[in-house]
């Protein structure tokens, strides 16, 4: 049985892991969504490295695109990590968007911060939430805590 | 075998909740995020339906059909180079360097933006220069197969050829007048650099000359009065959101050799080259001089120094939102304080303008507010950018190639809603900005001090267009269909009256007055102000 791989401590702290970013992903994904005039087009436009690409990404038709897939992947990637449903795939398009994310503005010395709440070097909070998507898709909780819960108990039963 | 009812049944309360306690977080995180996110929606709506500004682009100009107009440059140095470009014709080396800068940096969207331009239908057909490389280079650059293009020596000669039907001055200022007056005369249109004027008896005298000939059509050019910002910042004023405004402070911060006028000197520049005798018009002759020829916006008997080179702009632009007209008086002050090399001008220089009449709409009881001052500070020794401030008992306006209000913690108007706290003071309650998610390729500090006054570019549909080009084509429209420019003798007068005060109130040292009733600046028995303006022999 997987949930014996963890002990209580563990699979709760995995859950609260999975919960908080998950929440994290959801809430900004529903700000952006009921914002119509939101854009990741400045974002992206002042992106410090990787311009060509960022610059493409932010280009006229190219941005509605992006600013769609964008919020949708926040959504999807937040309800499924809150309510336990594909978690690892989940895991997989949070740390690629996570990705470009830290690739627009990379907390590398002589680049340009940004406005940013704290101070980094190499390392920002994107970095880590990358980390902790890493985690959750390592050491999967929706078994034990979220709808996956329910299905594979159906699955144990109907063998 | 077992059916999902079966298996339904299995499953325990603790297992229901272990399965779906994860909804309701989903439902309260979604809620909160449109409920946040909605509330603050609702609240702005209300506030732009409160202030209820137009941001909305004024009517194109009509057509450009019909034969193409014939038209000829005088003067091309580094701004009627400029204004060729703005007209669809760019020198051969300009597009060279160009495809060579945009290949090198994929933003530098400069030769994208000229290709784009719309075509104006004329031809650029005639060049007075009197510098023989520059007038050989409009001639190269811009003959065709179906436009030869023609130099004249002499400026008189290229306005009575019968060959052009408008004509471009982008001369050094002492020659503007004199120009424009052949001009006028003879019925050609004119486009003029600013300041309209050198001095102040040409104003009036060009004004007498258009009234007499109002057939003619006459653009100053201040090219900012097409930039979108401004008006939209009409808009703010005419809808009272700033309430009475006391002051207004406009700057020019500018601290490298090409925005203190000290331009190159070209290689080829000798008195065999160069008309000399030409240059000096109506300036006291002296000896052949380079940077006399290169770099005359240093000396007073050529250029108008910070009052008439830049002050016009900001004067304008404001005059263009507010339409205050002269002052009652011009107080300046100032020196060459950071570019000691021999030039006359100021480098440094600070004029107060009072309004004492002047009023933009008052939320408090009537006949307490009444007049305003206008402060122009400049160096062209620091770059730190100060914007520029309309400063109103009900807000603030910061303004620049985007507009931003902010509403005044003391305001009579919004007293309520920030009681209701739904005003805050110090966050912007109104945000234009035309540009907000394009990328700019400005080039150098200075280009980037003029796309921040609006001088450089504007944005049309979201697009980024060049207001010189918007200037020109409106000034084109008129000559074809008719209608007056929106910068023309009355704007153009009000400008120079303006300038010439607070370059007179420089050198004489005392409050430059106007009087409104005459139409005069007060002068002292004895003072020709002529000659104090522009370092010439008092005239007998």
């Amino acid at each position: 049985m997987e949930d014996q791989k963890y002990s209580s401590g563990q699979l709760y702290a995995l859950v609260a892991l999975r919960l908080l970013v998950g929440w994290h992903f959801l809430y900004e994904g529903v700000v952006k969504l009921y914002n119509p005039s939101w854009t990741a087009k400045g974002y992206l436009l002042s992106a410090s490295i990787l311009k060509p690409f960022f610059g493409w990404l932010a280009s006229g038709s190219m941005a509605s695109v992006v600013d769609v897939l964008n919020i949708g992947a926040l959504v999807i990637v937040g309800i499924s990590l809150l309510i336990g449903f594909k978690t690892k795939w989940a895991s997989v398009i949070g740390i690629g968007l996570l990705a470009l994310y830290y690739l627009a503005h990379p907390a590398f010395p002589g680049l340009p911060q940004g406005p940013s709440e704290g101070s980094y070097w190499i390392v920002n909070k994107n970095l880590i939430e990358i980390a902790a998507l890493w985690v959750i898709m390592l050491f999967p909780t929706a078994w034990a805590f979220g709808i996956e819960n329910l299905l594979t108990k159906k699955t144990q039963v109907s063998n | 075998m077992t059916n999902d009812n079966d298996n339904f049944m299995k499953w325990s309360r603790r297992d229901m909740l272990r399965g779906l306690a994860g909804i309701p977080i989903l439902g309260s995180v979604w809620f909160a995020g449109a409920r946040v996110t909605g509330n603050a929606k609702r609240e702005r709506q209300l506030l732009l339906e409160t202030l209820n500004i137009k941001a909305s682009p004024p009517p194109p100009t009509g057509p450009m059909s019909g034969d193409p107009l014939r038209i000829g440059i005088i003067g091309f140095g580094i701004r009627g180079e400029q204004l060729c470009r703005a007209l669809g014709y760019a020198t051969t080396d300009w597009l060279k360097n160009m495809k060579e800068a945009s290949e090198k940096n994929p933003n530098d969207n400069r030769l994208k933006d000229f290709l784009a331009q719309e075509n104006l239908n004329i031809k650029i057909n005639a060049v007075c220069d009197i510098f023989d490389f520059r007038a050989q280079r409009v001639v190269e650059s811009f003959t065709s197969d179906d436009n030869k293009v023609k130099r004249f020596l002499t400026y008189k000669e290229l306005i009575h050829s019968k060959e052009v039907d408008a004509i471009v001055i982008a001369t050094p200022d002492h020659w503007h007048a004199p120009i424009a007056l052949e001009a006028i005369a003879a019925g050609v249109h004119v486009y003029i650099e600013k300041p309209m004027t050198h001095n102040v008896s040409e104003t009036y005298t060009l004004r007498e000359a258009l009234k007499a000939n109002p057939k003619v059509v006459f653009q100053l050019g201040h090219q900012h009065r097409q930039t979108q910002s401004f008006l939209t910042a009409q808009d703010i004023i005419a809808k009272k959101v700033l309430g009475h405004v006391s002051l207004i402070t406009t700057n020019t911060n500018r601290n490298d050799d090409n925005g203190a006028w000290q331009y190159e000197i070209h290689p080829d520049a000798s008195p065999k080259t160069i008309d000399w005798n030409q240059f000096i018009g109506n300036a006291p002759m002296t000896e052949f001089n380079l940077e006399h020829f290169f770099r005359w916006r240093k000396w007073w008997v050529y250029g108008s120094g910070l009052s008439g080179d830049l002050l016009s702009h900001d004067y304008d632009r404001l005059n263009c939102v507010l339409k205050m007209g002269i002052p009652d008086s011009a107080m300046t002050s100032g020196g060459i304080y950071t570019h000691r090399d021999g030039r006359n001008v100021p480098d440094v220089l600070q004029v107060n303008m009072e309004y004492k009449d002047f009023s933009t709409g008052s939320s408090q009881q009537e006949g307490k507010e009444k007049g305003m001052t206008f402060v122009y500070s400049a160096t062209l020794g620091n770059q730190f950018e100060r914007p520029t401030y309309l400063m109103g008992h009900d807000g603030t306006m910061e303004l620049s190639n985007s507009v931003t209000v902010y509403a005044d913690a003391r305001s009579s108007k919004y007293a309520d809603l920030i009681k209701e706290k739904r005003i805050d003071a110090s966050e912007p309650i109104y945000v234009y900005d035309p540009a907000l998610n394009q990328t700019d390729a400005v080039t150098s500090a200075t280009a980037k001090y003029f796309a921040d006054k609006g001088l450089l570019y504007t944005y049309r549909d979201g697009k980024r267009v060049d207001p010189t080009f918007l200037h020109m084509r409106e000034w084109l429209s008129c000559i074809r269909n008719g209608g007056s420019p929106s910068c023309g003798i009355k704007e153009g007068f009000e400008e120079a009256i303006s300038s010439h005060m607070a370059g007179l109130s420089y050198k004489i040292g005392r409050r430059i007055q106007w009087d409104r009733e005459t139409e005069k600046i007060i002068t002292l028995p004895g003072e020709d102000l002529d000659a104090i303006l522009t370092d010439t022999k008092p005239r007998v």
